[in-house]
């Protein structure tokens, strides 16, 4: 009963944020809304139970991912003030696209038996610890692991490597020819 | 009275007896004793601030050979409660352009940040947090604090409370590495995550294997929490403020708060880590002395912190994030991989030989990074001291000046 | 306990609307914060279907920590492009970055 009532309350919140993140123009308030989604998924991991998943959320999409996002929109003058549209000329398109995308998943969704399925058995007490011992048996998930942490070792060195400020490439291409720098 | 020594949750039992008989349902009295809790989890620590404010005024004008507050009350033991009354009848100001309902999340967000660190903490045998994945949630809640910071610097429409937030932010974020990669000590003596367990694990406090470790995480808290000496970005002595700049009133106030209380939650935290917690004489058969243990150590900690905020001069940003990235992150991975290693060799050997090896794996490193340091420091290239300088000595003339008003 | 369909749903939505983010704003860093919207979704499934459908098993959690890593790897490495692209060309939105158009 509780439960149902927070599912609902925490749903609801994460949608509205959701819409706000996608349609806001001021970027920082799109940001914050894309937070509050974060946060919203990591409460709904601690009611399915998943105690280190909830953490580990907060920690790398909280207080890496969206802090990165407001450093990088902040480094760059003017992107944060709400000026323009926030939408392209052919944002219909992609209205058309996604909506399509949403409507084969509910029409697929509601024709599956499963979803009225309740959980099936509990979690061990001491599921964290087991799922170390995984995340590290050559019989378990190393492979999986280490690649993803070679991923994002190889990722942060390419990410290091373009935006490094040192070694400008001048090109052909000239700065914008209407206004320059707004 | 005697029950309720041995065993705190007869407390807990009587409310909830207290309550059915009232003819609340089951869940919603487990709701009510939730709530209450949590109510108690938040007001204590802000009451006990409202003390802390007092000895730190007090303890820091003795170190500088004042007297600190002494009108209002008894040892000006009230003063703290006039503060309050001016903060609240101050005007509340709301800067022009100033992004609204974000200026009004910063200063909760920045008292939730440090309140909810508190719910993780252990207090006694069977008392306080039970989680297990207690040292993330830890770090977890810290971000938040990290996040009010950002929200105060950018809606407040001020570009120095901007640059100000980036600064700190910056400085948080990079504390957080050493900070991490430290933490990883303590859980891996202890072989959990849960804060309950680590200090369960505490035989021997593990102060005593990880001297260097504790000092590591001392110092980097205390750069978390921004104060003396890595209170740069805002020196109250230099400049107005950093990035609650634009805040007065209460909102002012509740990031003050949160400050002082997150100083004294750091005390907390290296006492559970390192101090042994609750440990103490006789805190096993009875918890409720547990709390007055950890309260004690955490003081003390606390102490430490406000003697190191009275005597030590600030230091430089650059000064500040080198310090962090070339010193204490190398030297906090460098134990961490040590410590692994040898916690692996000296398995099955007793608690004080296992105590003892990760002590003089500890002094160790220290000597070689004390050698390594020194070897730097004299490739430096020094400014001359004590030998005259040129500064702003007249010049002779060499070329006759052109006579005036030619 | 809510029946896995809801969380099915919710995420389903998210899904949507991060989908017409990504594909309908102008600016880079709004396409990012839908991307972002779309790991989350699938986060949410991967984590709904492990503790509904086999709670014992590690399946579902090891997925959800390969969509962190490749999220944040994902979000550094965009944000990386995307000051470069604004340090060249003066600004931040996908629009004007038509290079390519003859």
């Amino acid at each position: 009963m509780v439960t149902t009532f927070l599912f609902g309350l925490i749903a609801l919140i994460m949608v509205l944020a959701a819409l706000v993140a996608v349609t806001n123009r001021n970027l920082v308030r799109a940001t914050m809304g894309l937070v509050l989604v974060l946060f919203g998924n990591a409460v709904l991991f601690v009611l399915l139970e998943a105690y280190f998943l909830a953490m580990a959320q907060i920690i790398i999409y909280i207080g890496a991912i969206a802090i990165l996002i407001v450093f990088a929109i902040m480094l760059t003058r003017h992107v944060g003030e709400d000026w323009g549209p926030a939408f392209h000329r052919a944002w219909p398109w992609a209205l058309v696209i996604a909506g399509g995308l949403g409507g084969a998943l509910l029409f697929w969704m509601v024709r599956w038996p499963g979803g009225q399925n309740t959980p099936a058995g509990q979690v061990d007490p001491n599921y964290v610890q087991a799922l170390g011992q995984a995340l590290v048996n050559p019989q378990g998930y190393v492979v999986p692991f280490e690649v993803a942490s070679v991923l994002l070792l190889a990722a942060l060195i390419g990410a290091i490597y373009v935006a490094w400020g040192g070694r400008r490439v001048k090109g052909p291409y000239p700065q914008r020819a209407e206004g320059g720098e707004r | 009275m005697g029950a309720f020594l041995r065993d705190p949750s007869v407390l807990v039992e009587w409310l909830r007896a207290l309550l059915m008989s009232w003819g609340l349902s089951a869940g919603l009295t487990e709701l009510v004793l939730y709530l209450l809790g949590g109510f108690a989890l938040a007001t204590g620590p802000m009451l006990w601030v409202i003390f802390l404010i007092w000895f730190e005024r007090k303890a820091v004008a003795r170190f500088q050979d004042r007297l600190g507050p002494n009108r209002v009350g008894k040892f000006g033991l009230l003063q703290p409660f006039a503060d309050v009354l001016k903060l609240m009848t101050k005007e509340d100001i709301i800067p022009e352009g100033a992004d609204k309902p974000l200026y009004w999340a910063a200063p909760i967000l920045s008292v939730a940040g440090v309140l909810l660190l508190w719910p993780a903490i252990p207090l006694g045998l069977g008392i306080g947090g039970n989680l297990n994945v207690g040292v993330l949630y830890l770090i977890a809640a810290g971000t938040l604090g990290i996040f009010a910071i950002l929200l105060a610097g950018w809606s407040s429409n001020n570009k120095y409370a901007l640059l100000a937030a980036f600064r700190t932010v910056a400085q948080l974020v990079s504390y957080e590495v050493p900070m991490v990669l430290v933490l990883l000590l303590p859980v891996l003596l202890a072989r959990s995550l849960n804060l309950q367990d680590i200090v369960q694990a505490q035989d021997v406090w593990f102060v005593v294997y990880v001297p260097l470790a504790a000092l590591i995480f001392l110092i980097v808290s205390i750069a978390e929490v921004g104060r003396t000496p890595f209170d740069l970005l805002e020196a109250e002595s230099e400049i107005i403020a950093g990035f609650h700049i634009e805040y007065s009133g209460m909102k002012f106030a509740m990031f003050f708060a949160g400050e002082f209380l997150h100083a004294f939650t750091i005390g907390i935290l290296t006492a559970v880590f390192f101090l042994g917690g609750w440990r103490g004489p006789g805190a096993d058969i009875y918890p409720v002395l547990g709390i007055l243990y950890l309260w004690l150590k955490g003081f003390l900690v606390y102490f430490v912190v406000v003697w190191i905020r009275a005597t030590h001069p600030r230091i430089r940003i650059d000064h500040m994030l080198n310090f962090s990235w070339k010193f204490l992150t190398p030297l906090a991975l460098t134990l961490v991989t040590v410590g692994a290693v040898l916690d692996k060799v000296v398995v099955g050997w007793g608690v004080w030989p296992r105590a003892l090896a990760h002590l003089a794996s500890n002094v160790v490193v220290a000597l070689v990074t004390l050698q390594l340091v020194r070897a730097w420091a004299r490739r430096l290239p020094r400014p001359k001291v004590g030998e005259p300088r040129p500064v702003a000595r007249p010049q002779p003339q060499t070329q006759p000046q052109p006579a005036s008003g030619d | 306990m809510v029946p896995l369909g809801a969380y099915l749903l919710l995420s389903a939505v998210l899904f949507t609307l991060g989908a017409f983010g990504a594909l309908a704003r102008k600016s880079a860093v709004a396409i990012l914060i839908g991307l972002e919207l779309m790991f989350n979704a699938a986060l949410l499934n991967a984590v709904a279907f492990w503790r509904y459908l086999h709670p014992q098993g590690f399946e579902g959690t090891v997925f959800a920590i390969v969509i962190l890593a490749v999220a944040a790897a994902e979000v550094a490495v965009g944000l990386a492009l995307f000051i470069a692209v604004y340090r060249r060309f003066g600004t931040a939105d996908a629009d004007d970055i038509a290079l390519l158009r003859g």
